[in-house]
């Protein structure tokens, strides 16, 4: 009994601890400006929302979302449109030096982003891709390709062959096949890798900063980041934007809870 | 609906020979089944014969044509698979229609082949139902039922009642039969279960180790086993294999084993049985009798080890000259362990192999 006491009080505490700082930002975009200055700090906010007006309004938020909503859309779709074929041929179909392929997608995904930040900056100005959003697409894709397949392969591993060659001698292809059978059955794992590369590509700082310096072709984190004027720190407009930018992933995760958990542990007890 | 042929067979998966030199023929219309024991190729050769495995050498003939290069969707087969292989995501009606779709059936003809298999095989009420909500022998019948409405050249069952258990798999034996004789159709049957062979099959193709064994219809591979493996695969229990020796003198022929010598019948077209390798004499349990045949019999004297009462049948463990027989006989007689008992086994029934090749009474 006691151990189920202090686990509970273990897991609050984690809870509390984790969702604080998240939790301090909703009650300051909640206050008024005074209550944001007030030294103590006022615990309970007035409610009131002039801080969203003015993020979205004044600071231009509304054009970030719709940035961050196109390039993290596009990345998802292009990388998953890449992976889901790649991962399905990696695991199933017979690929010469499969291991290898595999073993070099995972080594390229532990290179540090600083370390190819000036390669890919000097490629992008010499094909135009500086400012534009295809220009972000490219490295996210890159980036965000190895973990989706490493993802996807596994789930694919899983799926009984007797479904594949039922298929084989129903009449399909490998597209088909791929296409027909093991997508639908795959869906839980293509959930997962859709909506980690999604988050992935919503908060990404380093490379939107280095490639899109032109205000209106900014994503939200660079937006947000650049709300801070040389003189002035906007604190509830920040914390405002911040609000916002979090809450599409929060409503996300929540609505496709069940599909992630299945896809998080697939692999780890037969289904 | 076509024939099969398969010439010279062979598959190495690496340095493991798998299958070697399988030829065989099921006409238009047979229902041939492979068996063995596990391991034996079996499998293999279903699914090179499908063609989702390639055969190292040898050629595949489905309909007269060579199919070896062919993919199995160019093959126009289906197979039934030990664990069904149902799409899951599917509703039964979808499953059957799948195939047909695929190979771009009009949606009228699809619907008419649906409603057939579906009364055919009882599945009318479980159209809508997805392949979770079904039992063991429902989801049997829909991975049949997706085999039956694409009307293929061949039907190819990979151990499609293991799953199942013991009552169901009689049913199902017996509903599959009734399949066969229906359709007409030409079918290829892998089991190791050999009660499924002998009632299903009207050849058996027995296998073991990547060769085959015996091609013949099930009745001949009981009475009239090719070598003392075939014998002592089939029937249960299993035929009674003694290893030793034939001598021929003064006329008589006799075998020794140990402490056992046994009068044999005359071989016919006399085989050398000196220098042979290996010679062993077998029976099977119900072809010994406590009593004479009525013909030439070989006797021996022995004694009840064991009793086994199957009801309808006495399973004796007996003791002669050194070995252990096993007799089955009509429970007619009441008999206790440490009886001494003589055994009449009849001429016509023993078995003979010199060198794993069957020798024939004259």
């Amino acid at each position: 009994m006691s151990r189920r006491i202090l686990l509970g009080v273990g897991v609050l505490l984690t809870v509390v601890v984790s969702l604080f700082p998240f939790l301090w930002f909703v009650v300051t975009s909640l206050k008024s400006q005074r209550q944001v200055e007030a030294v103590p700090p006022a615990w309970l906010p007035s409610g009131e929302l002039s801080f969203y007006q003015a993020a979205l309004v004044d600071y231009h938020l509304t054009d970030y979302i719709l940035n961050s909503i196109m390039v993290a859309g596009s990345t998802t779709v292009v990388t998953l449109g890449i992976g889901i074929p790649a991962a399905y041929a990696l695991s199933r179909l017979r690929v010469a030096g499969k291991t290898w392929i595999l073993g070099g997608l995972l080594g390229v995904s532990m290179f540090p982003q600083i370390a190819i930040a000036g390669p890919v900056w000097r490629i992008l100005d010499q094909i135009g891709g500086l400012n534009t959003r295809w220009g972000v697409l490219l490295p996210y894709v890159t980036l965000t390709l190895p973990l989706v397949i490493w993802i996807l392969a596994s789930f694919f591993k899983e799926l009984p062959t007797e479904l594949e060659e039922a298929a084989k001698i129903d009449g399909c292809g490998p597209w088909r096949t791929m296409v027909l059978v093991m997508l639908p059955l795959a869906a839980p794992g293509i959930f997962t890798a859709a909506i980690l590369t999604f988050i992935y590509a919503w908060n990404e700082f380093f490379f939107a900063l280095l490639i899109l310096t032109q205000p209106d072709k900014q994503t939200l984190p660079v937006g947000i980041a650049l709300f801070q004027g040389e003189f002035t720190m906007p604190w509830g407009e920040l914390a405002a934007a911040s609000v916002i930018a979090t809450l599409p992933l929060v409503i996300l995760v929540l609505l496709f809870q069940r599909w992630i958990i299945s896809g998080l542990s697939a692999g780890a007890v037969k289904g | 609906m076509a024939d099969l042929e398969l010439r010279s067979i062979a598959k190495s998966f690496g340095e493991t020979v798998v299958l070697e030199d399988v030829s065989l023929h099921v006409a238009d219309g047979g229902f041939t089944i492979l068996l063995g024991p596990s391991g034996c190729g079996k499998s293999t050769l279903l699914r090179i014969i499908a063609g989702l495995e390639q055969q190292t050498s040898g050629e595949v003939f489905i309909g007269g044509q060579p199919v070896g290069h062919l993919s199995p969707q160019q093959r126009d087969i289906a197979m039934v698979f030990q664990t069904y292989a149902l799409y899951p995501h599917l509703s039964v009606r979808d499953n059957l229609a799948f195939g047909l779709k695929i190979r771009g059936e009009a949606r009228q003809a699809i619907e008419s082949r649906i409603g057939e298999a579906a009364e055919l095989l009882g599945l009318a009420d479980l159209l809508d139902r997805k392949p979770k909500e079904l039992s063991g022998g429902q989801r049997q019948r829909v991975a049949m039922g997706r085999a039956i409405v694409r009307k293929p050249k061949l039907f190819l069952f990979d151990e499609p009642l293991s799953n199942l258990d013991a009552r169901l798999r009689t049913t199902m034996r017996v509903e599959l039969k009734k399949l066969h004789q229906r359709l007409g159709a030409t079918m290829i049957y892998v089991t190791h279960d050999q009660v499924e062979a002998m009632t299903l099959g009207d050849t058996i193709v027995l296998l073991n180790k990547g060769k085959v064994r015996q091609i013949d219809p099930p009745s001949r591979i009981y009475t009239t086993p090719a070598d003392p493996f075939v014998a002592g695969f089939i029937g249960s229990p299993g035929m009674n294999l003694v290893e030793g020796s034939a001598a021929h003198k003064a006329g008589v022929w006799t075998f020794t084993s140990g402490d056992l010598t046994l009068t044999l019948p005359a071989i016919k077209s006399p085989i050398p049985v000196e220098g042979v390798s290996r010679t062993v004499l077998g029976i099977r349990p119900e072809d010994v009798s406590l009593a004479p045949s009525g013909g030439p019999d070989t006797t021996l004297a022995g004694v009840v080890e064991v009793v086994e009462d199957l009801g309808a049948d006495l399973i004796l463990h007996v003791l002669a000259g050194g070995r252990r027989f096993i007799v089955r006989v009509p429970p007619t007689r009441a008999l206790k362990p440490d009886t001494a008992i003589t055994l009449y086994l009849p001429h016509r029934r023993l078995h003979l192999f010199v060198d794993d090749r069957r020798a024939d009474w004259e």
